[in-house]
């Protein structure tokens, strides 16, 4: 299966024995196991783990072994949980597809001719053919709802500050957020348990009364709100992926919700606003990556300058290089306040416009994407028709509340994700309208042919 | 020369005293094998993200209160981008958009003017490791080493307005700031451990501009001493380029101690930074109880303790202002005033002997082994009369170097005065019967031969004699 999908760039298969041998024991002991006791979860490769290569996909870090973990993956091993490998990415996260890995392409497993999404999609690739049961991925414009999406499992982006990013390697801090992945919405519930909840390691982690997730686990929507923001909806949706997403909300208004039209009108900003903010933010936080302390180092070089540039000349992948000197320049003295500046403005307004539709709402919904999953190669000479996939996904990165993609249906045999979207910390709207979908459905029944 | 003025801003950077680092749980212990003092954080491993240390925003903000500033009670992190391998992330955490603290001032005692320097503000910042160049300079030696023992280490920066005008008034701003800070306990201000670093910005314009000239920046300055020369010679080159129609280069320079001279380092073309909100770390908000809870900490300040010596001890303002320039010296005056409480005395020994005594060994009152009390006993001894003030200063050496008691000092020597007058007019009489022509000379009118009777009594005693009471005898004795 591997050989087909390649969603692993580092598998673990002694480590994961050894942590479910302990779980037998606790077992055969007696003893009080969580839910997560013994369950595969694959862990994307930009997500740090103590004494285990974490590349972030780059030829950077092909080498580097953290000698700590993050906070998450700490939590999940208190839980009980295995991890089978480490999941093919874009290079630091930065992609659609995850061809913009410095080692391989993973492939979509309804389709190995078409790419997984991503950037986490060595993660969602990995559920989607059952190579783990669970993933872990990072969500800075879209990377855990795209691949989610195409390769027809849940995928989850929680509010803002809900899950800690300690050890997750930065691409821009003031949009990353680490969410899962899984085949339905109970295990969603289940690893969301696990991994949120402040962290004292996190500034920017929230402090919040974390729920039980799984007490959202109702299938009942009668009553809920339901916006549909048009712009999701308009020109440049594919008409396969609209249908589908027409018909999943006509399902959500069968179950009892109530469905409208409405609009987020700074949506048409989205897009530039974040190839602003997002480079701006990864120019600095990959600065570090200098050859100085760790990972790559370029060979002959005449001096600390020299090394400087050669290393990350020949460290770095194209789009990398290309987002840093995006960022470098919207930062620079004289386009700082024409750029930076007027994009932070621009998503102030678009927060606001999320703030006005939740004063209605309980829950937005969309498409995941214009498209369903694309071909490999498709796309990879047009940076900016790739940075298309993303539009429905990244204002809520900008605005930082919750986004889900949940399996709806299917165009031409390829998965097509519908989009939840709920207030800052309301993970728990989302969680009872999928399960209601869910429940109603059989999209997360299916099961790609390989 | 007096057609030009110069115009000299300082900034200064100050180690705040905290047990770890601004954004980890690392020591900031100096001293320690270099790298041992590292994590995740502080070593800008990927991933890692830091903390902020409240202690260290309790300190930049009771350093921001002690210089008079106004507290942001909204403020936040920046990054300063760029690259060195000393900064483990590829940029430096500062506070560039809002300081901490802002629009402060110090006053200055010069030549017994008073003087305000206005403080632009006081931001914190965390510090970059340190190089070492294997084979010494940076030119000549094959590689470096990175030591981030200090990456992370909480900084505040202190940036003063352009108004200090000479090396002199840079010298007396940087005691007085760092009076303050070491009153406040908010650092332990050692230039040579580097705790305190100076950089100068100096240009010069014709006396009666307004406008700015072009500035150097002055590094490398090692000593208060050494930032005073530095400025000095920098200005006098400035002026001498200009007079001779040349004009100044914006740029980095070194002060080197050997040569006393300034030289080029680097030119200073405004580098671009980058600069944009850290939102790794969440934003700085103080409550103003806070605020006043932190100012409520501040000890008595220099000013203040100068004037409370000046007002109710009646110490001569210079005398005050010295005692009061180190948190260490008030200590110890106000230790020993309160066990012999004659301040003009007490100062005379501090300010004398004492400060005569650190110059000369080049030490830290800390190192010096008198205390307080031992000076207070030995005032007491010169006023029983018991030695004389000669003998006193050199009961004081032995203290200082040995910090022994002073009578066990004066036993052990044999420095006890003769104030006996049944022994001393033995020796006086011999005097006398000895020198008959001083005696005549005396008798006569000439005051002058009275001392030179007196000598002769000291030196047959071998000094032990009170001189006081010699002279009282011997006039009685001439006078029959």
């Amino acid at each position: 299966m591997e050989d087909r999908i390649a969603a692993y760039i580092t598998r673990t298969r002694e480590k994961a024995l050894e942590q479910a041998r302990a779980v037998d024991r606790q077992i055969r002991n007696g003893e009080k196991i969580s839910p997560l006791a013994g369950i595969p979860v694959a862990v994307k490769d930009n997500i740090c783990t103590d004494g285990i290569l974490t590349t972030a996909a780059s030829r950077m870090l092909a080498g580097f072994v953290p000698p700590y973990s993050a906070t998450v993956v700490k939590r999940l091993e208190a839980a009980g949980a295995t991890l089978p490998g480490k999941t093919n990415l874009d290079e630091f996260a930065m992609g659609s597809s995850t061809e913009n890995s410095a080692f391989f392409t993973t492939r979509n497993p309804w389709d190995t001719g078409r790419v997984p999404g991503g950037s986490s999609g060595g993660s969602a690739a990995a559920v989607a053919c059952g190579e783990a049961v669970c993933a872990l991925g990072s969500d800075t414009g879209g990377s855990i709802r795209l691949p989610a999406s195409f390769c027809g499992v849940i995928g989850f982006k929680p509010t803002y500050g809900a899950v800690s990013r300690y050890g997750l390697i930065a691409f821009a801090s003031s949009l990353d957020q680490i969410g899962p992945f899984s085949r339905d919405v109970t295990d969603c519930a289940l690893l969301l348990n696990a991994i949120c909840g402040h962290d004292p390691l996190d500034s920017t982690s929230a402090r919040f009364d974390v729920p039980d997730f799984t007490r959202f686990l109702v299938n009942d929507i009668r009553g809920m709100k339901i916006g549909v923001p048009e712009e999701y909806m308009a020109e440049g949706i594919n008409s396969g992926v609209r249908e589908v997403v027409v018909k999943a909300i006509a399902l959500l208004e069968s179950l009892g919700a109530s469905v409208e039209y409405t609009n987020l009108p700074h949506t048409e900003y989205a897009l530039s606003t974040y190839y602003l903010i997002a480079p701006a933010e990864a120019s600095s936080n990959l600065a570090r990556y200098d050859g100085v302390r760790y990972g790559f180092r370029a060979a002959k070089t005449s001096d600390v300058m020299d090394m400087f540039m050669k290393t990350r000349s020949q460290g770095f992948g194209a789009e990398v290089k290309r987002r840093i000197m995006l960022g470098t320049y919207a930062l620079s003295a004289g386009y700082y306040d024409a750029y930076y500046l007027k994009a932070l403005k621009v998503r102030t307004l678009i927060k606001e416009d999320f703030d006005r539709a939740f004063e209605k709402y309980d829950l937005l919904v969309s498409p995941v994407s214009p498209t369903t999953a694309f071909r490999c190669g498709e796309k990879t000479g047009d940076p900016l028709e790739m940075y298309l996939s993303d539009i429905c996904t990244i204002s809520l990165n900008l605005a930082g509340i919750p986004g889900m993609s949940i399996p709806c249906g299917f165009v031409e045999g390829m998965p097509v994700g519908l989009q939840l979207m709920g207030k800052h910390f309301d993970e728990g709207t989302l969680l009872r309208a999928a399960y209601t979908f869910e429940q109603n459905s059989d999209y997360h029944r299916a099961f790609p042919v390989l | 020369m007096s057609r030009y003025e110069a115009v000299i801003g300082l900034e200064v950077h100050v180690e705040l005293k905290t047990e770890t680092k601004l954004f980890c749980g690392c020591s900031t212990e100096f001293g320690k094998e270099p790298n041992t003092q590292v994590c995740p954080v502080c070593l800008g491993l990927p991933g890692a993200t830091g903390v902020l240390n409240k202690k260290a925003v309790e300190l930049a903000v009771k350093a921001g209160l002690a210089l008079n500033c106004e507290i942001g009670t909204n403020t936040w992190f920046d990054r300063k981008n760029y690259y060195y391998p000393d900064l483990p992330k590829g940029f430096q955490i500062s506070q560039v958009f809002r300081p901490i603290a802002y629009k402060g001032y110090l006053d200055l005692e010069l030549n017994g003017k008073s003087k305000r320097i206005n403080i632009t503000r006081a931001h914190l910042e965390e510090d970059p490791g340190k190089l070492t160049h294997a084979g010494g300079s940076i030119i000549t030696s094959h590689c470096s080493y990175v030591d981030y023992n200090r990456s992370g280490i909480p900084l505040v920066e202190i940036v003063s307005e352009p108004e200090i005008r000479s090396g002199e008034e840079a010298k007396a701003y940087l005691e007085k700031l760092k009076a303050i800070l070491e009153y406040a306990g908010v650092s332990d201000v050692k230039m040579e451990q580097g705790s305190l670093r100076c950089d100068a910005n100096v240009s010069v314009r014709p006396v009666g501009s307004t406008v700015l000239g072009t500035k150097t920046e002055i590094k490398n300055m090692n000593s208060f001493r050494a930032v005073q020369r530095a400025i000095d010679y920098e200005v006098e080159r400035q002026i001498e380029a200009l007079m001779d129609g040349g004009r100044i280069i914006q740029e980095t320079r070194a002060w080197d101690e050997n040569l006393g001279v300034t030289v080029a380092m680097r030119s200073k073309e405004n580098p671009d930074y980058r600069c944009f909100m850290e939102h790794e770390l969440a934003p700085i908000e103080l409550k103003t109880e806070w605020i006043e809870d932190v100012r409520a900490t501040i000890p008595e300040l220099p000013d203040a303790r100068r004037k409370r010596l000046v007002e109710e001890h009646g110490l001569p303002v210079y005398d005050a202002g010295v005692i009061t320039s180190s948190l260490d010296l008030a200590e110890f005056f106000d230790a020993a005033l309160k066990e012999y409480p004659d301040a003009k005395t007490v100062s005379n020994w501090v300010m004398g002997e004492l400060l005569r005594l650190l110059n000369a060994r080049n030490l830290e009152l800390s190192e010096a082994k008198i205390t307080p009390g031992g000076l207070a006993s030995l005032l007491k001894l010169i006023e029983k009369g018991a030695i004389s003030n000669k003998m006193g200063k050199e009961v004081f050496e032995v203290m200082f170097e040995e910090g022994k008691d002073p009578d066990q000092i004066v036993k052990e020597k044999g420095l006890s005065q003769i104030s006996d007058e049944s022994q001393l007019n033995r020796i006086i009489a011999e005097v006398i019967a000895k020198n008959p022509k001083s005696v005549a000379d005396f008798q006569s009118g000439k005051e002058k031969a009275i001392g030179f009777l007196v000598g002769q009594v000291m030196k047959a005693t071998r000094g032990q004699a009170n001189p006081g009471v010699v002279n009282a005898i011997l006039r009685e004795k001439l006078a029959e």
